[in-house]
């Protein structure tokens, strides 16, 4: 690459890099794969340059940088493994653990601290401290949050995310040189702010703990699995935690075109919907005065012969926000083979959003579902009230076909269908209204399944399977594809990137967007939707 | 009243007042000739009062020794943003009392010095920032601003001369790091007194986000003497690099222990020996501090041939700091006197640095416990390569300051340490 006034050439570990001008040289350091360990830096932070354990030796300079805030020069030659730059970090790690305690067996952030990784990587075989260590107890800092001082590292990030990203100073550093300790303003904690949670992910150490998640699983034993927030329309890039085929917990992932390295409080802490027991196991038919369990050909081919018995019967759909775009393209296919019809979903919105004012365009958005954008592009309508119930007075009385994706009908009666020709459920778990259904076909839910969703910004995002289906449920889209692939002599799908591939072909607006351009960060839809509900 | 101990050795320039009482007033002040150094500063414009400072080779007096007129002509010389004088009149390393004299005896000498550059620097607003626990002091220099604020002599058109300067005096908490630059800064706006990263500078960012200059009270006192004598006369005290006259607070086990003005470059054994009127019940010498606590320690041998300048101090293998002279005979533990002053940095440390806020507190307690018989030899390479640790790893030098002591004190006294640890070991044994 040519030189030009905007980028920087200088030799790391011997290695030549050009970056950006301004760049850190922990940030080039990044670029060359060597990882210098950090405590009070973080990208999405000021930096303080106070942990000193990023200092790296630097040709020229009398003493060990701290590469975090020590900018790239032309021509710098910087060393982050010599001699000295191992000792001056060895020193400030064994520094460290003159009080950090070694509770690692009891302590929650055991197998992801990065005080344990730094050590086993750079620092001291054995200590040589003898003193007993500082001891400042526990504290509720209210919210989700424990703090267990004695752990504390003092990088203060979590007092400038507050400070800087949240922008509701809750927390504060008191005292001063080894008496320092990280306090909340008198009784007041972190009660009432609503991104809090974020604290927790950026303690280096266990100093700042869930108390959602206390001693509920330990990070080796948690498989990681990429997603999106299910609980608006946002679309924040996460990761589910999972164990047991159970999710334990929500963590953000890094996406900055959505929402940075931060997720609210709100989506974090509402999983246990996803653990939800109560589900379909299998295809249940009501026929003849029965209902009956029954393997999923023998479900579909009886579904077969019950559509050709109402032939050109008016279609009324429901379908929900949760369901994924391939579903719900899926869905939308099938109506349309049927002859057409209304399709429409409902949403639980809130009053307000909730941004976070230090990360613009971040927010808990009113709509809290992750896929209204979805639903709307493949001509679903919005109806009912702002609690997401009612407004299903046609499709409830409807004589015709009545066909429900994934919405529940919690609000509706036994009564819901009753005079319909044909009503047809494929959702995750029964209520009076679904279990009047003629057909109840189980679905996955989106963390059984691959899939994307549609953010309000009209973002598909990609999201994986982390938890097993429970019995035979399938996903919708293989479900309702099969059924299309019968009706008009084609192919069923084979994936979840065909079923997108063939809502491609449908719906303009996911026309040309594939699975691998997607990526773990996703791309923005072709053309721009606005919200009914807005 | 006399000031406690003069010697006739002594160039009284900034201390000449210094006993006298009636000195601070103003109405006296003016009747001997004060705020002439202002006017005329005036007169010649800001450049010239920089290249007079320049001239005279004054240096900071707060303890790096930085060049005063250098330090000034980093500030913009076209100011688009207001900048600010900074004094730092926070003076609270071990072992100093010069400040405090300075501005209880001669309140106005200083603030002519920090009106002459403010207007050298360009600068509208004057911060003194006097250390919490100087109650007298503060109260003497506000007595002595409202005198100067109601004759003219501050605030705005002063003397007639169309330039406006304020004064604003302020107390911090009582916090020794807020005597570094940063720290002060910090504190003034009140945020927590913690050091700044630098870069940038406090000349390109200081106080609340503008171009700002620190001094030290004693280098702005000299500024008007400079100014009314010129650069070349401030040179004839003095050595090439280190010219001028400067107040050593002598204290610890010497006769006459107290501030004394004397040439730079002043010998150190005839400041013992002849103005503090010698040892203590004569009893020999053991160690000398020589500049305030954070600068190495010197043994008897070191001290024989060390002049008191910037360079001699250095030759001898410690800093002149702010020349604050402690002296210790031979009855002296220096271990416990080492440890005791590493207890004073654990204290301190604001607490940002892990090196400095872990490293003060591991150092006092290894100490303490060799100081109490449980000591090792393992100990003293510890103690050693902490000492290398805490060494220009943090933002400020007050880790480095920490480490000096236990350094040289291990390099010079190395049998007081291995003492302690062998009676430890006879008492475990037995």
């Amino acid at each position: 690459m040519a030189d030009t006034p905007n980028t920087v050439t200088l030799t790391i570990d011997g290695q030549e890099v050009v970056v950006p001008k301004g760049t850190t040289i922990l940030e080039a350091a990044k670029r060359v794969g060597e990882q210098v360990p950090h405590y009070c830096y973080h990208p999405g932070l000021s930096s303080p340059a106070m942990c000193r354990l990023c200092l790296v030796e630097v040709e020229g300079a009398p003493k060990p940088m701290p590469s975090c805030v020590t900018q790239v020069a032309e021509g710098q030659v910087v060393k982050t493994q010599s001699d000295l730059a191992l000792e001056m970090r060895e020193g400030v790690l064994e520094f460290y653990l003159v009080n950090h305690p070694l509770d690692c067996p009891i302590c929650d952030m055991s197998g992801e601290c990065n005080l344990q990784d730094y050590v086993h990587q750079e620092g001291r075989k054995h200590g040589r401290s003898k003193e007993p260590k500082r001891v400042f107890g526990r504290d509720d800092f209210g919210g989700d949050v424990l703090f267990y001082g004695d752990r504390c590292v003092m990088c203060t990030r979590c007092v400038r995310f507050m400070n800087e990203v949240e922008e509701d100073s809750r927390l504060c550093v008191v005292e001063r040189g080894n008496r320092s300790v990280i306090d909340t303003f008198f009784e007041k904690g972190l009660e009432g702010t609503y991104w809090h949670g974020n604290i927790v992910d950026l303690c280096p150490v266990g100093a700042l703990v869930s108390k959602d998640f206390l001693y509920k699983a330990r990070a080796w034993d948690l498989d990681h699995t990429q997603s999106v927030c299910p609980n608006c329309s946002q679309g924040c890039n996460i990761d589910l935690h999972t164990r047991d085929n159970l999710v334990q917990r929500l963590k953000p992932r890094e996406n900055l075109e959505v929402n940075g390295w931060w997720m609210c409080d709100y989506g974090r802490l509402n999983y246990e919907w996803i653990n939800h027991g109560h589900r379909l196991e299998a295809p249940v038919v009501r026929g003849g005065g029965n209902v009956r369990a029954m393997g999923w050909s023998e479900a579909l081919r009886a579904l077969l012969d019950a559509g050709a018995a109402a032939p050109d019967k008016p279609v009324r759909a429901v379908v929900s926000p949760y369901a994924s775009n391939e579903d719900l393209g899926a869905f939308a296919a099938l109506v349309e083979e049927l002859g057409g019809g209304d399709i429409v979903y409902r949403c639980a919105t809130a009053e307000d959003e909730v941004p976070l004012k230090g990360y613009p365009g971040l927010a808990r958005r009113r709509e809290l579902a992750p896929n209204c954008k979805g639903a709307e592009l493949v001509g679903a309508k919005r109806v009912g009230s702002a609690d997401g119930r009612g407004g299903l007075e046609g499709v409830a009385s409807h004589d015709g076909i009545v066909l429900v994706l994934g919405d529940a009908l919690a609000d509706q009666d036994a009564d819901f269908g009753k005079g319909a020709a044909l009503y047809v459920y494929v959702g995750q778990r029964g209520g009076p209204a679904t279990d009047a259904a003629d057909f109840l076909l189980p679905a996955t839910s989106f963390a059984e399944q691959e899939g994307t969703f549609t953010s309000f910004r009209g973002r598909v995002q990609r999201f994986w399977p982390g938890l097993k289906p429970p019995g035979a449920a399938r996903p919708a889209w293989l479900v309702l594809g099969a059924l299309v692939a019968e009706v008009t002599g084609g192919a069923a799908p084979r994936s979840a990137a065909d079923s997108f591939a063939r809502l491609g072909q449908r719906v303009p607006a996911f026309g040309g967007l594939t699975y691998e351009e997607l990526g773990t960060r996703g791309a923005l839809v072709n053309e721009t939707v606005t919200l009914s509900g807005d | 009243m006399a000031y406690p101990y003069v010697s006739d050795r002594e160039v009284r320039v900034l201390s000449r007042n210094f006993g006298d009482p009636m000195a601070r007033r103003l109405d006296t002040y003016v009747e001997r000739g004060g705020y002439q150094a202002l006017k005329k500063a005036f007169e010649m414009g800001q450049d010239k009062v920089i290249d007079e400072v320049k001239t005279s080779g004054l240096r900071g007096r707060g303890g790096a020794g930085f060049p005063t007129g250098v330090k000034w002509s980093f500030m913009p010389k076209e100011p688009t943003k207001p900048h600010y004088l900074l004094c730092n009149a926070d003076e609270s390393e071990p072992g100093t009392f010069k400040d405090r004299e300075l501005i209880r005896w001669d309140p106005h000498q200083l603030l002519e010095g920090c009106l002459i550059a403010a207007y050298a620097i360009r600068a509208k607003h004057v911060y003194v920032y006097c250390r919490g626990e100087f109650f007298e002091t503060t109260q003497i220099l506000a007595k002595a601003l409202e005198d100067a604020y109601a004759k003219g002599y501050a605030g705005k058109d002063i003397m007639g001369s169309g330039v406006d300067i304020d004064v604003t005096v302020h107390v911090g908490a009582g916090a020794y790091i807020c005597g570094e630059e940063t720290g002060l800064m910090n504190s003034l706006e009140g945020r927590r007194g913690q050091p700044r990263v630098k870069p940038p500078f406090p000349a390109a960012v200081g106080a609340f986000g503008m171009p700002s200059t620190v001094n030290n009270v004693e280098t702005l006192s000299a500024v008007p003497h400079i100014v009314t004598h010129g650069g070349q006369w401030y040179r004839q005290w003095g050595t090439e690099k280190s010219p001028g006259t400067k107040l050593f607070c002598v204290s610890g086990h010497v006769s006459k222990p107290g501030n004394y003005e004397l040439p730079l470059g002043f010998p150190l054994t005839d400041l013992i020996e002849d103005v503090c009127g010698g040892m203590r019940g004569g009893k020999a010498l053991k160690a000398v501090i020589p500049g305030g606590s954070s600068v190495p320690i010197l043994n008897a041998e070191e001290c024989a041939d060390c002049a008191l300048d910037y360079e001699g101090v250095q030759a001898a293998g410690s800093q002149l700091g702010c020349a604050s002279v402690i002296v210790m005979d031979e009855g002296t533990d220096i271990v416990k006197q080492v440890r005791r002053m590493v207890q004073f940095y654990m204290h301190e440390s604001c607490g940002q640095c892990t090196p400095c806020r872990e490293g003060t507190a591991w150092m006092t307690k290894v100490l303490r416990r060799i100081e109490e018989g449980r000591g090792t030899e393992d100990d003293l390479d510890t103690l050693l390569q902490m000492s290398r640790q805490m060494t220009g790893t943090t933002i400020c030098v007050l880790s480095d300051s920490a480490a000096a002591p236990v350094v040289s004190s291990i390099q010079k006294f190395k049998d007081e340490y291995l003492a302690l640890i062998r009676r430890g070991e006879r008492v475990g044994a037995a």
